[in-house]
């Protein structure tokens, strides 16, 4: 009973009050310019694709930076929820939301399948037995006839800014919550050091397959919305680039940070966007990007630190004897 | 309490352990000395379910553990302080406290012995919120060993405690082992340091290429021409 209490009170402390104004306060700005007209069509795609690249980056770093798995599969996933949720709506005449879990949910099946084999392996053996998966998903869809194949699979646009964000925030709310809980602790154990955390009593192969099943769901969940909001999707879409695309956003935002990594794919999404009129150029601007952040903030943004908000709390007495 | 008879082990065509027994009685500091690559390592590691024996029984207050995974095996209560300390460096002390209790679910009990294990290493109250990667040697090795004792194990498996440690340190580290033993933990010792092993043990086993060459009391091996040749150094 005092539990109950206890999370209730957790919950609606002042900081998630502010957050949850901050957020409604950003999704009604961005709201309203769209409906006046004030930003056209392309603001509206790339906000869009924002939310979705948050949503792959905090998934993709749950497996890498939290787990401490370099898995580069990631595009994989995508493109199972992309293509198992537009199954649904446009073949099956399914709803969205039953597009959006059932895409998500096969995405997770899969990392579990894929994840049981492969997360035995190590380090750069692991990075290419999941890139070479990714890939294996993108030539199924490719040779997929009945989904398209290689001329692209017609998706009606349903998706639209509302959609988007909340899923976006839903999302990084769970994994969030997934970060700090016991199990949490455990992924980020066996992060720090496999052999200690089995000592422990840490089922070790338990919670890398847990986290790969997590980040491959949520990577789902992002292709479903991709899918629901582009129109068509491509296999050419879900190469293993993609997958790069992610990861780089990931340790430019900071491996094992939440805020690091929304920061990142916020950057990377914007800086491609604008830029998408000097194909070149693009390229050859985030690559310099990358060079002067190795060299500079080798760790990425934030490393492995968050941008806690803890601010807006304000400081309860009694904590110097918390257990840290 | 801990049986092990005719465990054989292989690191794929490796033949680790050739048919290894011993036991560990209730409150007893049992030592394993031996050489660089006698298998000392390998045989906690047996022990403790990180590395399954291909023949010969193994087990723990009467119950088999070839048939139990380490989680399990932590549950029943045995604890692994692996070798090279291996702490969570990017965690700070206390996290590394609290995930040595992650199979208990009793939170009363968890803290009392957080409070223990304080009182045993004060240098870890000192230092509960620093980054584990950041402490001294010394400091990580009493850290490691703290981990290990929230899980409340009966026996505390030990693997080199002493290793690159000053011998001032050392002689502290030996005397919390004798510590840890004697409020009811029973201890296996693995060490290099024989001198020391051998002086707060009550038993010991030399191992020699995957076999156990000498046992007996710690006291009477010490007095013997081969462990003074040997082991410690004349
Ligand atoms: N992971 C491993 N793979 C292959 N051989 C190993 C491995 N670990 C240990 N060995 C071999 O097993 C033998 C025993 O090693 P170990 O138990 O670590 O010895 P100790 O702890 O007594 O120094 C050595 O010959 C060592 O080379
Ligand atoms: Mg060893």
């Amino acid at each position: 009973m005092s539990n109950m209490k206890m999370s209730k009170l957790e919950i609606f402390n002042r900081k998630n009050v502010i957050m949850l104004f901050l957020l409604l306060l950003v999704y009604g700005i961005v709201q309203l310019l769209f409906q006046n007209q004030i930003l056209n069509k392309f603001y509206m795609m790339t906000f869009i694709l924002v939310c979705i690249y948050i949503i792959l980056a905090v998934s993709q770093n749950l497996i890498t930076g939290f787990t401490g798995q370099l898995a580069i599969g990631h595009a994989g996933f995508m493109a199972i929820g992309a293509y198992m949720s537009a199954l649904v709506t446009v073949k099956l005449d399914g709803s969205l939301i039953a597009g959006l879990i059932f895409g998500s949910i096969v995405a997770a099946f899969a990392g579990i399948l894929i994840g049981i084999p492969t997360l035995r392996l190590k380090g750069d053996y692991l990075a290419i037995a999941t890139l070479g998966l990714g890939e294996i998903v993108r030539i199924i869809f490719l040779n997929t006839d009945y989904l398209g194949g290689a001329t692209g699979f017609q998706v009606p646009k349903v998706i639209n800014w509302t959609w988007a964000f909340w899923l976006m925030v839903i999302s990084v709310v769970v994994i969030k919550n997934f970060i700090n809980s016991s199990h949490g602790r455990a992924c980020i154990a066996v992060r720090e050091n496999e052999i200690a955390a089995e000592a422990m009593g840490i089922n070790t192969t338990k919670y890398k397959v847990m986290a790969f099943a997590i980040g491959a769901l949520f990577a789902g969940l992002a292709g479903a919305i991709y899918a629901n909001y582009m129109y068509v999707i491509l296999p050419g879409t879900f190469s293993f680039l993609k997958s790069f695309e992610i990861l780089v956003m990931v340790v430019l935002g900071g491996l094992g940070s939440i805020t690091g990594c929304i920061i990142g794919a916020g950057l990377m999404t914007l800086v491609s966007a604008f830029l998408a009129n000097y194909p070149e150029m693009r390229m050859v601007i985030i690559a310099v990007l990358l060079i002067l952040l190795m060299i500079y903030r080798p760790n990425g943004l934030l490393g492995n630190k968050e941008f806690k908000f803890d601010f807006l709390n304000p400081k309860k007495k009694g904590e110097e004897n918390g257990t840290a | 309490m801990l049986l092990l008879n005719n465990i054989h082990v292989f690191y794929g065509a490796i033949h680790a352990l050739k048919g290894i027994s011993f036991e560990v009685n209730k409150g007893e500091i049992v030592t394993l000395i031996g050489s660089n690559g006698a298998g000392k390592s390998t045989c906690l590691k047996t022990i403790s379910g990180l590395l399954r024996p291909k023949e010969g029984a193994l087990s723990f207050k009467d119950d088999d553990l070839t048939v139990v995974d380490a989680p399990q095996i932590v549950a029943r209560g045995i604890s692994h302080v692996p070798e090279g300390r291996r702490i969570f460096a990017n965690m700070s002390v206390s996290e590394n406290l609290d995930l040595g209790a992650y199979l208990r679910k009793d939170k009363e009990g968890i803290k009392e012995d957080r409070e223990e294990i304080f009182t045993l290493f004060p240098r870890l109250k000192e230092r509960r919120r620093q980054l584990a990667g950041t402490l001294s040697g010394g400091e990580q090795q009493m850290l490691a060993m703290g981990r290990a004792l929230m899980s409340k194990p009966e026996l505390l498996l030990l693997d080199e405690p002493s290793m690159g440690l000053a011998p001032i340190l050392v002689k502290q580290i030996f005397e919390i082992i004798k510590e840890i033993n004697s409020s009811g933990t029973t201890i296996l010792l693995v060490e290099q340091n024989a001198r020391m092993a051998l002086s707060i043990a009550n038993r010991a086993y030399v191992l020699e290429t995957g076999k156990i060459v000498l046992s007996g009391n710690a006291q009477e091996l010490m007095a013997t021409e081969e462990v003074r040749k040997a082991y410690l150094g004349g």
